[in-house]
């Protein structure tokens, strides 16, 4: 008799594999739906996530960083701040320790609703050996 | 933000008006009014490659949701008629800084036949006689054929912000 066989159950790509992502957060709206986005599948498939909380205009990296943990309450997360060049640390930081994902939000939206990506959206898109994966 | 151009655009035609494109289709630009359905049934039916920047959305009900905001009363909207049918829209939408963002969007088999300068040239006009007078664009940096179509309307570039071109445009109000 023939069952299914086991490798295909083991990696059965309905089954999400965990992966350890690096998500980098700004204190925007977006930044905290790519947040939910990746701590959502964080939780299903069981995801190593880190955040690393960076500031472009002159918001508190400390209360980002608070921010961050009252939202991630349910999830197992490390929060890192990231002083300054963002798109570099975040790079640096997925190579050093072995990320398989680096998570970006998509940024501001224009008056008519184009996407704007800034200088940390490209260094990390440019430079980084992981996929990235941008939230919007 | 660096400086609009000194020197304003003038001489720009007005909506209503018509003319004929390249390929012999008779063509109308109108400000809109309640065309709202004919506009989604344009980006519905709007190739996905000639999206920018994540704009128009591919689903109706984000479709929607995005023309709303376009199309606040705060905006200019013109959009090129082939008979019943919207086959181009132009867009100004006020910033917060006494501007105005512009985009252009021209169904694929509508492009290449003049619509796109025609259309832009009649919003502007618009925009001109209803008191705009800052009009600013973001622009894919490889986006050529559009960069020298804005150029040769009288955008300048205004620097570079990362993957898009800014450009600039003062009207003659």
């Amino acid at each position: 008799m023939s069952g299914i066989p086991v490798a295909a159950l083991l990696y059965s790509p309905a089954v999400p594999t965990c992966m350890r992502v690096l998500i980098g957060i700004e204190d925007t709206d977006g930044g905290m739906q790519a947040l939910d986005e990746a701590a959502q599948r964080a939780r299903q498939a069981g995801d190593e996530l880190t955040v690393a909380v960076y500031t472009v205009g002159d918001d508190s990296l400390a209360a980002t960083a608070t921010a961050v943990r009252d939202r991630t309450e349910t999830v197992d997360v490390d929060v890192v701040e990231i002083e300054d060049n963002p798109g570099s640390k975040l790079v640096e930081m997925a190579e050093r320790e072995e990320y398989d994902q680096i998570v970006l939000s998509g940024g501001e939206r224009s008056p008519l609703g184009k996407l704007k990506l800034d200088s940390v959206h490209e260094f990390v898109l440019l430079n980084a050996q992981t996929t990235v994966k941008l939230v919007r | 933000m660096s400086e609009y151009p000194n020197e304003p655009v003038s001489d720009l035609p007005t909506p209503p008006c018509e003319f004929t494109d390249d390929e012999g289709r008779q063509i109308e630009l109108r400000q809109a009014s309640d065309d709202v359905e004919a506009l989604v049934e344009m980006y519905l039916d709007f190739d996905p490659e000639d999206r920018a920047q994540g704009i128009p959305p591919t689903k109706e009900a984000d479709i929607r949701e995005w023309l709303a905001v376009v199309t606040s009363d705060e905006g200019l909207n013109v959009i090129a008629w082939h008979g019943n049918s919207a086959v181009g829209h132009v867009m100004l939408v006020a910033d917060q800084e006494d501007g105005y963002e512009l985009a252009i969007f021209v169904l694929q088999a509508y492009q290449g036949a003049s619509i796109g300068t025609e259309l832009l040239r009649t919003a502007l006009g618009g925009a001109a006689e209803s008191g705009v007078e800052r009009v600013w664009l973001s622009v894919e940096r490889w986006n050529r054929p559009a960069i020298s179509l804005y150029r040769k309307i009288g955008f300048e570039t205004s620097g570079d912000d990362h993957f898009e071109k800014m450009m600039k445009l003062r009207l003659d109000r």
